[in-house]
Protein backbone atom coordinates (compact mmCIF):
# COMPACT_ATOMS: atom_id res chain seq x y z
CA UNK A 1 0.00 0.00 0.00
CA UNK A 2 1.20 3.68 -0.90
CA UNK A 3 1.99 5.19 2.39
CA UNK A 4 -0.30 8.15 2.77
CA UNK A 5 0.91 10.87 4.87
CA UNK A 6 -1.23 13.36 7.32
CA UNK A 7 0.11 15.72 9.33
CA UNK A 8 -2.19 16.95 12.13
CA UNK A 9 -3.53 20.68 11.96
CA UNK A 10 -3.89 21.44 15.66
CA UNK A 11 -3.26 25.33 15.00
CA UNK A 12 0.41 24.85 16.74
CA UNK A 13 2.60 26.87 14.30
CA UNK A 14 3.41 27.13 10.83
CA UNK A 15 3.30 23.90 8.89
CA UNK A 16 3.93 24.93 5.33
CA UNK A 17 7.59 23.89 5.57
CA UNK A 18 6.36 20.70 6.69
CA UNK A 19 3.80 19.97 4.19
CA UNK A 20 6.47 21.16 1.73
CA UNK A 21 9.20 18.52 3.09
CA UNK A 22 7.38 15.56 2.46
CA UNK A 23 6.55 16.87 -0.70
CA UNK A 24 9.94 17.25 -1.78
CA UNK A 25 10.44 13.45 -0.75
CA UNK A 26 7.94 12.30 -3.21
CA UNK A 27 5.65 11.33 -0.35
CA UNK A 28 1.02 11.69 -1.05
CA UNK A 29 0.99 13.86 2.41
CA UNK A 30 -1.77 16.55 3.31
CA UNK A 31 -2.82 18.58 6.28
CA UNK A 32 -5.53 17.17 8.51
CA UNK A 33 -7.78 19.58 10.28
CA UNK A 34 -9.94 17.46 11.65
CA UNK A 35 -9.70 13.91 13.00
CA UNK A 36 -11.74 12.43 9.94
CA UNK A 37 -9.11 13.25 7.92
CA UNK A 38 -6.70 11.19 9.72
CA UNK A 39 -8.21 8.13 8.68
CA UNK A 40 -7.26 7.40 4.84
CA UNK A 41 -3.59 8.12 6.47
CA UNK A 42 -1.18 5.54 7.11
CA UNK A 43 1.86 7.88 8.68
CA UNK A 44 0.80 10.27 11.48
CA UNK A 45 2.97 13.31 11.61
CA UNK A 46 2.36 15.27 15.13
CA UNK A 47 3.96 18.83 14.46
CA UNK A 48 4.01 21.98 16.77
CA UNK A 49 5.83 24.78 18.40
CA UNK A 50 4.77 26.19 21.25
CA UNK A 51 3.50 25.32 24.77
CA UNK A 52 2.91 21.56 25.84
CA UNK A 53 -0.59 22.68 28.26
CA UNK A 54 -1.86 24.99 25.10
CA UNK A 55 -0.42 21.73 22.44
CA UNK A 56 -2.62 19.35 24.55
CA UNK A 57 -5.36 21.67 24.62
CA UNK A 58 -5.84 21.85 21.32
CA UNK A 59 -5.21 18.05 20.45
CA UNK A 60 -8.67 17.25 23.08
CA UNK A 61 -10.52 20.71 21.74
CA UNK A 62 -10.40 19.36 18.10
CA UNK A 63 -10.92 15.73 18.84
CA UNK A 64 -7.38 14.73 17.73
CA UNK A 65 -6.57 13.25 20.87
CA UNK A 66 -8.94 10.36 20.86
CA UNK A 67 -8.60 10.09 17.08
CA UNK A 68 -4.69 9.28 17.36
CA UNK A 69 -4.99 6.88 20.56
CA UNK A 70 -7.57 4.74 18.69
CA UNK A 71 -5.42 4.78 14.86
CA UNK A 72 -1.71 4.56 16.73
CA UNK A 73 -3.67 1.66 19.06
CA UNK A 74 -4.44 -0.20 15.62
CA UNK A 75 -0.53 0.10 14.49
CA UNK A 76 -0.82 3.07 12.50
CA UNK A 77 2.85 5.04 12.21
CA UNK A 78 2.85 8.24 14.15
CA UNK A 79 5.94 10.29 14.12
CA UNK A 80 6.23 13.78 16.74
CA UNK A 81 8.24 16.53 15.80
CA UNK A 82 9.75 18.83 18.26
CA UNK A 83 6.93 19.73 20.56
CA UNK A 84 4.79 16.79 18.67
CA UNK A 85 7.36 14.30 19.96
CA UNK A 86 6.91 16.18 23.34
CA UNK A 87 3.27 15.38 23.67
CA UNK A 88 3.80 11.79 23.39
CA UNK A 89 5.10 11.56 26.78
CA UNK A 90 3.26 10.85 29.86
CA UNK A 91 3.34 14.26 31.04
CA UNK A 92 5.02 17.55 30.43
CA UNK A 93 6.22 20.02 33.20
CA UNK A 94 6.02 23.22 31.20
CA UNK A 95 3.78 26.45 32.98
CA UNK A 96 2.01 23.26 35.26
CA UNK A 97 2.22 19.49 35.37
CA UNK A 98 -0.33 18.40 32.34
CA UNK A 99 -0.86 14.65 30.96
CA UNK A 100 0.41 14.50 27.71
CA UNK A 101 -0.65 11.47 25.39
CA UNK A 102 1.48 8.42 27.14
CA UNK A 103 2.14 6.58 24.12
CA UNK A 104 5.69 6.73 25.26
CA UNK A 105 6.44 6.75 28.67
CA UNK A 106 8.30 9.31 30.16
CA UNK A 107 8.71 13.22 31.16
CA UNK A 108 9.33 16.38 29.30
CA UNK A 109 11.48 18.27 31.71
CA UNK A 110 13.10 21.31 31.65
CA UNK A 111 16.85 21.53 30.77
CA UNK A 112 18.20 22.61 33.82
CA UNK A 113 22.51 22.68 33.64
CA UNK A 114 23.48 25.84 35.41
CA UNK A 115 24.53 28.64 33.13
CA UNK A 116 22.93 26.80 30.12
CA UNK A 117 21.81 29.45 27.76
CA UNK A 118 17.99 28.41 26.97
CA UNK A 119 16.21 27.73 24.66
CA UNK A 120 18.54 25.51 22.89
CA UNK A 121 18.68 26.90 19.56
CA UNK A 122 20.68 26.02 16.07
CA UNK A 123 22.86 23.11 14.51
CA UNK A 124 23.64 20.28 16.93
CA UNK A 125 25.25 16.50 16.16
CA UNK A 126 22.59 13.89 16.83
CA UNK A 127 23.93 10.65 17.27
CA UNK A 128 21.24 7.14 16.73
CA UNK A 129 21.76 5.02 19.48
CA UNK A 130 19.97 2.04 17.79
CA UNK A 131 19.60 -0.57 14.97
CA UNK A 132 17.77 0.95 12.61
CA UNK A 133 16.53 4.33 13.72
CA UNK A 134 15.37 6.96 11.40
CA UNK A 135 19.14 8.01 11.72
CA UNK A 136 20.27 5.05 10.64
CA UNK A 137 22.10 2.26 12.57
CA UNK A 138 23.99 2.79 15.96
CA UNK A 139 26.58 5.35 15.76
CA UNK A 140 25.13 6.77 12.43
CA UNK A 141 25.56 10.66 13.33
CA UNK A 142 24.00 13.87 11.76
CA UNK A 143 23.73 17.57 12.33
CA UNK A 144 20.07 18.98 12.50
CA UNK A 145 18.46 22.36 13.50
CA UNK A 146 16.60 22.82 17.07
CA UNK A 147 14.99 25.21 19.30
CA UNK A 148 13.51 24.35 22.40
CA UNK A 149 13.69 24.70 25.91
CA UNK A 150 12.05 21.37 27.32
CA UNK A 151 13.03 17.58 26.39
CA UNK A 152 11.65 14.31 26.48
CA UNK A 153 13.38 12.29 29.47
CA UNK A 154 11.66 8.77 28.41
CA UNK A 155 11.09 6.44 31.42
CA UNK A 156 12.61 3.16 29.90
CA UNK A 157 16.30 3.59 28.04
CA UNK A 158 15.32 1.13 25.22
CA UNK A 159 12.92 4.10 23.94
CA UNK A 160 15.49 6.23 23.23
CA UNK A 161 16.86 6.58 19.89
CA UNK A 162 18.95 9.58 18.82
CA UNK A 163 20.85 11.29 21.39
CA UNK A 164 22.61 14.99 21.01
CA UNK A 165 24.32 17.01 23.81
CA UNK A 166 23.68 20.25 25.19
CA UNK A 167 25.07 21.09 28.41
CA UNK A 168 25.04 17.22 28.62
CA UNK A 169 23.46 14.20 27.19
CA UNK A 170 19.50 14.75 25.91
CA UNK A 171 17.21 12.52 24.23
CA UNK A 172 17.23 14.16 20.10
CA UNK A 173 14.71 11.42 19.23
CA UNK A 174 12.54 7.86 20.69
CA UNK A 175 11.29 5.01 19.13
CA UNK A 176 8.92 2.66 20.50
CA UNK A 177 7.15 0.14 17.70
CA UNK A 178 5.05 2.44 15.27
CA UNK A 179 5.13 5.71 17.70
CA UNK A 180 8.24 7.91 17.11
CA UNK A 181 9.34 11.29 17.89
CA UNK A 182 12.36 13.72 16.93
CA UNK A 183 13.04 16.95 19.08
CA UNK A 184 14.57 18.94 15.99
CA UNK A 185 13.09 20.39 12.84
CA UNK A 186 13.76 17.85 9.76
CA UNK A 187 12.16 20.61 7.27
CA UNK A 188 14.36 22.93 8.52
CA UNK A 189 17.62 20.47 8.45
CA UNK A 190 18.67 20.27 4.76
CA UNK A 191 19.34 16.69 3.02
CA UNK A 192 19.52 15.29 6.50
CA UNK A 193 15.88 16.18 7.69
CA UNK A 194 15.07 15.28 4.33
CA UNK A 195 16.63 11.97 4.53
CA UNK A 196 15.15 11.34 8.02
CA UNK A 197 11.50 11.79 6.90
CA UNK A 198 11.90 9.94 3.75
CA UNK A 199 12.99 7.03 6.30
CA UNK A 200 9.95 7.28 7.94
CA UNK A 201 8.07 7.50 5.05
CA UNK A 202 9.59 4.14 3.79
CA UNK A 203 8.79 2.27 7.46
CA UNK A 204 5.86 0.27 7.37
CA UNK A 205 3.59 -0.79 10.23
CA UNK B 1 27.94 32.93 29.20
CA UNK B 2 27.82 28.76 28.99
CA UNK B 3 27.17 27.69 24.95
CA UNK B 4 28.23 24.14 24.80
CA UNK B 5 28.63 22.23 21.49
CA UNK B 6 26.50 24.56 19.01
CA UNK B 7 28.32 24.99 15.54
CA UNK B 8 28.88 28.28 14.96
CA UNK B 9 26.39 29.26 11.96
CA UNK B 10 28.00 31.19 8.22
CA UNK B 11 24.73 32.80 7.43
CA UNK B 12 24.33 33.98 3.80
CA UNK B 13 22.65 37.63 3.38
CA UNK B 14 20.44 38.25 0.48
CA UNK B 15 19.35 42.08 -0.05
CA UNK B 16 16.19 42.56 -2.04
CA UNK B 17 15.79 45.48 -3.88
CA UNK B 18 12.72 45.86 -6.02
CA UNK B 19 11.45 42.08 -5.96
CA UNK B 20 15.41 41.34 -7.19
CA UNK B 21 18.99 40.57 -5.65
CA UNK B 22 21.31 43.33 -5.23
CA UNK B 23 24.88 43.82 -3.71
CA UNK B 24 24.99 46.41 -1.23
CA UNK B 25 28.10 48.89 -0.94
CA UNK B 26 27.97 51.15 2.54
CA UNK B 27 24.37 50.95 2.61
CA UNK B 28 24.30 53.51 -0.50
CA UNK B 29 24.95 52.17 -4.16
CA UNK B 30 23.29 49.01 -5.34
CA UNK B 31 24.21 46.77 -8.17
CA UNK B 32 21.21 44.11 -9.56
CA UNK B 33 22.47 40.59 -8.97
CA UNK B 34 19.63 38.78 -10.61
CA UNK B 35 16.26 37.14 -10.00
CA UNK B 36 15.59 35.50 -6.49
CA UNK B 37 13.80 32.44 -7.93
CA UNK B 38 16.59 31.80 -10.04
CA UNK B 39 19.39 31.52 -7.28
CA UNK B 40 16.49 28.69 -5.49
CA UNK B 41 18.51 25.65 -6.46
CA UNK B 42 21.91 27.66 -5.97
CA UNK B 43 21.03 28.39 -2.47
CA UNK B 44 20.26 24.85 -1.68
CA UNK B 45 23.55 23.69 -3.27
CA UNK B 46 24.64 25.96 -0.84
CA UNK B 47 23.62 23.85 2.09
CA UNK B 48 23.25 27.11 4.05
CA UNK B 49 23.04 27.29 7.69
CA UNK B 50 20.20 29.73 7.46
CA UNK B 51 19.53 32.19 4.94
CA UNK B 52 18.88 36.02 5.90
CA UNK B 53 17.05 38.44 3.05
CA UNK B 54 16.70 42.01 3.71
CA UNK B 55 13.90 43.65 1.93
CA UNK B 56 16.35 47.41 1.26
CA UNK B 57 13.36 48.85 -1.07
CA UNK B 58 13.08 52.24 -0.24
CA UNK B 59 9.56 53.20 1.41
CA UNK B 60 8.32 55.00 -1.74
CA UNK B 61 9.23 52.58 -4.31
CA UNK B 62 6.15 50.66 -3.57
CA UNK B 63 3.90 52.39 -2.62
CA UNK B 64 3.73 53.06 -6.67
CA UNK B 65 3.95 49.94 -7.80
CA UNK B 66 3.73 51.20 -11.40
CA UNK B 67 5.37 48.31 -13.25
CA UNK B 68 7.02 50.43 -15.62
CA UNK B 69 9.36 50.79 -13.00
CA UNK B 70 9.25 47.27 -12.09
CA UNK B 71 8.64 47.93 -8.63
CA UNK B 72 7.95 44.65 -6.58
CA UNK B 73 4.92 44.95 -4.51
CA UNK B 74 4.86 43.59 -0.33
CA UNK B 75 2.98 40.57 -2.17
CA UNK B 76 5.54 40.12 -4.43
CA UNK B 77 8.20 39.98 -1.82
CA UNK B 78 6.11 37.19 0.33
CA UNK B 79 5.31 35.48 -2.77
CA UNK B 80 9.22 35.01 -3.32
CA UNK B 81 9.38 33.69 0.49
CA UNK B 82 6.80 31.54 -0.56
CA UNK B 83 8.91 30.12 -3.28
CA UNK B 84 11.97 29.80 -1.23
CA UNK B 85 10.33 27.64 1.61
CA UNK B 86 8.97 25.45 -1.12
CA UNK B 87 12.42 24.67 -2.07
CA UNK B 88 15.01 25.33 0.47
CA UNK B 89 14.79 23.65 3.87
CA UNK B 90 16.38 25.34 6.24
CA UNK B 91 16.06 28.34 9.01
CA UNK B 92 15.15 31.20 7.11
CA UNK B 93 14.57 34.88 8.35
CA UNK B 94 13.60 37.98 6.57
CA UNK B 95 13.47 41.32 7.57
CA UNK B 96 13.25 45.03 5.76
CA UNK B 97 10.70 47.67 6.02
CA UNK B 98 8.89 45.27 8.75
CA UNK B 99 6.77 48.25 11.25
CA UNK B 100 3.73 46.08 12.93
CA UNK B 101 2.79 42.83 14.03
CA UNK B 102 0.39 42.18 11.05
CA UNK B 103 3.28 42.14 8.52
CA UNK B 104 5.44 39.70 11.09
CA UNK B 105 2.05 37.74 10.99
CA UNK B 106 2.42 37.73 7.15
CA UNK B 107 6.45 36.79 6.67
CA UNK B 108 5.96 34.10 9.21
CA UNK B 109 2.49 33.06 7.85
CA UNK B 110 4.62 32.60 4.32
CA UNK B 111 7.42 30.77 5.69
CA UNK B 112 9.62 32.84 7.63
CA UNK B 113 11.37 31.19 10.65
CA UNK B 114 12.38 34.75 12.12
CA UNK B 115 12.11 38.52 11.60
CA UNK B 116 15.19 40.75 11.37
CA UNK B 117 13.86 44.45 12.63
CA UNK B 118 15.99 47.52 12.93
CA UNK B 119 13.81 50.63 12.28
CA UNK B 120 10.31 49.21 12.96
CA UNK B 121 11.58 48.86 16.76
CA UNK B 122 13.45 51.67 16.98
CA UNK B 123 10.11 53.74 16.28
CA UNK B 124 8.03 51.22 18.37
CA UNK B 125 10.34 49.39 20.60
CA UNK B 126 7.21 48.01 21.78
CA UNK B 127 7.06 45.46 18.70
CA UNK B 128 9.94 43.66 20.12
CA UNK B 129 7.56 42.33 22.95
CA UNK B 130 4.26 41.26 20.77
CA UNK B 131 6.65 39.21 18.10
CA UNK B 132 8.73 37.24 21.44
CA UNK B 133 5.03 36.72 22.74
CA UNK B 134 3.57 35.53 19.57
CA UNK B 135 6.13 33.56 18.41
CA UNK B 136 8.89 33.48 20.58
CA UNK B 137 12.12 34.82 21.22
CA UNK B 138 13.93 32.93 18.73
CA UNK B 139 11.63 34.29 16.23
CA UNK B 140 12.84 37.99 17.14
CA UNK B 141 15.90 39.53 15.56
CA UNK B 142 16.95 43.09 16.61
CA UNK B 143 19.43 44.47 13.73
CA UNK B 144 21.79 47.16 15.09
CA UNK B 145 23.27 49.08 12.44
CA UNK B 146 26.48 50.92 13.87
CA UNK B 147 29.05 52.77 12.83
CA UNK B 148 32.13 53.89 14.75
CA UNK B 149 32.02 57.85 15.64
CA UNK B 150 34.87 60.57 15.50
CA UNK B 151 35.04 59.94 19.24
CA UNK B 152 35.88 56.19 18.85
CA UNK B 153 32.62 55.01 20.22
CA UNK B 154 29.83 53.67 18.31
CA UNK B 155 26.43 54.36 17.20
CA UNK B 156 23.44 52.92 16.26
CA UNK B 157 21.22 53.58 13.28
CA UNK B 158 17.93 53.34 11.66
CA UNK B 159 16.35 54.42 8.50
CA UNK B 160 19.15 52.47 6.15
CA UNK B 161 21.82 54.31 8.11
CA UNK B 162 20.25 57.79 8.19
CA UNK B 163 18.72 58.38 11.65
CA UNK B 164 21.22 58.14 14.57
CA UNK B 165 20.05 57.07 17.68
CA UNK B 166 19.54 59.11 20.71
CA UNK B 167 20.53 56.03 23.03
CA UNK B 168 24.00 54.72 23.80
CA UNK B 169 24.24 51.08 21.98
CA UNK B 170 24.97 49.43 25.22
CA UNK B 171 21.45 51.39 26.29
CA UNK B 172 19.46 49.80 23.65
CA UNK B 173 20.97 46.51 23.41
CA UNK B 174 19.49 46.40 27.04
CA UNK B 175 16.22 47.69 26.16
CA UNK B 176 15.61 45.33 23.21
CA UNK B 177 16.92 42.11 25.33
CA UNK B 178 15.11 42.60 27.97
CA UNK B 179 11.94 43.22 25.78
CA UNK B 180 12.44 39.63 24.45
CA UNK B 181 15.01 40.17 21.63
CA UNK B 182 15.82 36.37 21.15
CA UNK B 183 18.95 37.63 18.81
CA UNK B 184 21.26 40.67 18.08
CA UNK B 185 21.89 41.04 13.87
CA UNK B 186 25.18 43.48 14.58
CA UNK B 187 25.74 45.23 10.84
CA UNK B 188 28.93 47.69 10.78
CA UNK B 189 27.60 50.45 8.52
CA UNK B 190 31.38 51.12 7.85
CA UNK B 191 32.35 48.06 6.80
CA UNK B 192 29.08 47.57 4.56
CA UNK B 193 30.38 45.95 1.20
CA UNK B 194 34.08 47.13 1.47
CA UNK B 195 35.45 43.69 2.12
CA UNK B 196 37.89 45.50 4.72
CA UNK B 197 37.21 42.49 7.56
CA UNK B 198 35.17 42.29 10.17
CA UNK B 199 35.15 45.29 12.90
CA UNK B 200 36.41 43.25 15.81
CA UNK B 201 36.05 45.35 18.47
CA UNK B 202 32.72 46.25 17.92
CA UNK B 203 31.43 42.95 17.43
CA UNK B 204 33.71 42.15 21.14
CA UNK B 205 31.90 45.01 22.69
CA UNK B 206 28.62 43.82 22.10
CA UNK B 207 29.38 39.85 22.55
CA UNK B 208 30.35 41.00 26.16
CA UNK B 209 27.08 42.97 26.96
CA UNK B 210 24.82 40.72 24.81
CA UNK B 211 23.29 38.00 26.74
CA UNK B 212 21.94 36.26 23.38
CA UNK B 213 23.62 34.98 20.12
CA UNK B 214 25.39 37.54 17.95
CA UNK B 215 25.52 37.38 14.62
CA UNK B 216 28.85 39.45 13.05
CA UNK B 217 28.02 41.13 9.63
CA UNK B 218 29.86 43.89 7.44
CA UNK B 219 33.09 43.44 5.79
CA UNK B 220 34.11 40.05 4.55
CA UNK B 221 36.16 40.16 2.00
CA UNK B 222 38.32 36.86 2.61
CA UNK B 223 37.68 33.70 4.08
CA UNK B 224 40.44 34.65 6.48
CA UNK B 225 38.15 36.84 7.66
CA UNK B 226 35.38 34.43 8.52
CA UNK B 227 37.95 32.63 10.42
CA UNK B 228 39.29 35.44 12.41
CA UNK B 229 35.69 36.45 13.60
CA UNK B 230 35.43 33.17 15.05
CA UNK B 231 39.09 33.06 16.39
CA UNK B 232 38.83 36.28 18.09
CA UNK B 233 35.53 36.46 19.48
CA UNK B 234 32.61 34.80 20.41
CA UNK B 235 29.77 35.56 17.88
CA UNK B 236 27.63 32.41 17.46
CA UNK B 237 27.11 33.18 13.81
CA UNK B 238 29.02 35.23 10.80
CA UNK B 239 26.39 36.34 8.44
CA UNK B 240 27.87 38.29 4.56
CA UNK B 241 26.12 39.14 1.66
CA UNK B 242 28.59 39.94 -0.86
CA UNK B 243 31.59 37.31 -0.94
CA UNK B 244 28.87 34.46 -1.90
CA UNK B 245 27.86 35.93 -4.70
CA UNK B 246 30.57 36.48 -7.23
CA UNK B 247 32.27 33.29 -7.05
CA UNK B 248 31.73 29.88 -7.50
CA UNK B 249 31.17 27.52 -4.63
CA UNK B 250 32.18 30.41 -2.35
CA UNK B 251 29.82 29.15 0.58
CA UNK B 252 30.89 25.68 0.72
CA UNK B 253 34.81 26.34 0.01
CA UNK B 254 33.72 28.81 2.78
CA UNK B 255 32.92 26.28 4.96
CA UNK B 256 35.39 23.48 4.29
CA UNK B 257 38.05 26.67 4.92
CA UNK B 258 36.79 26.95 8.40
CA UNK B 259 36.52 23.41 9.16
CA UNK B 260 39.69 22.94 8.43
CA UNK B 261 40.52 25.78 10.33
CA UNK B 262 39.39 23.93 13.51
CA UNK B 263 36.44 26.20 14.01
CA UNK B 264 33.16 24.54 15.06
CA UNK B 265 31.15 24.52 11.83
CA UNK B 266 28.82 22.12 10.66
Amino acid sequence: MKPKIAIIGYGMGNLASLHNAFAKVGADVCIAVTPAELEPATHIVLPGVGAFPQGMHQLRTLGFEDAVRRLVGQGRLILGICLGMQLLATEGEEHELTAGLNLIPGRVVRFNAPGLRVPHIGWNDTVSRRTGSLLGDAGAKDCFYYVHSYHFAPADAADVALTSDYGGEFVAGVERGNVMGVQFHPEKSHAAGLNLLKRFVERTA
Amino acid sequence: MFLPMLKRRLIPCLFLQNGLIVRSQEFTQFKQLGNPTAQLERLNDWDADELVYVDITRDGAYDLKRDDLKTASRSDVLSILRDISRHCFMPLSFGGRIRDLETVDAFIANGADKVVINTGVVLNPDLITQVAEKYGSQAMVVAMDVKREADGSYACYSHNGRERLAKPLREWLAEVQQRGAGEIFLNSIDRDGTANGYDLDIVNRVCEWADVPVIACGGAGVFEDFAEVLAKTPASAIAAGNIFNFTENAYRRAKKFLRDAGANVR
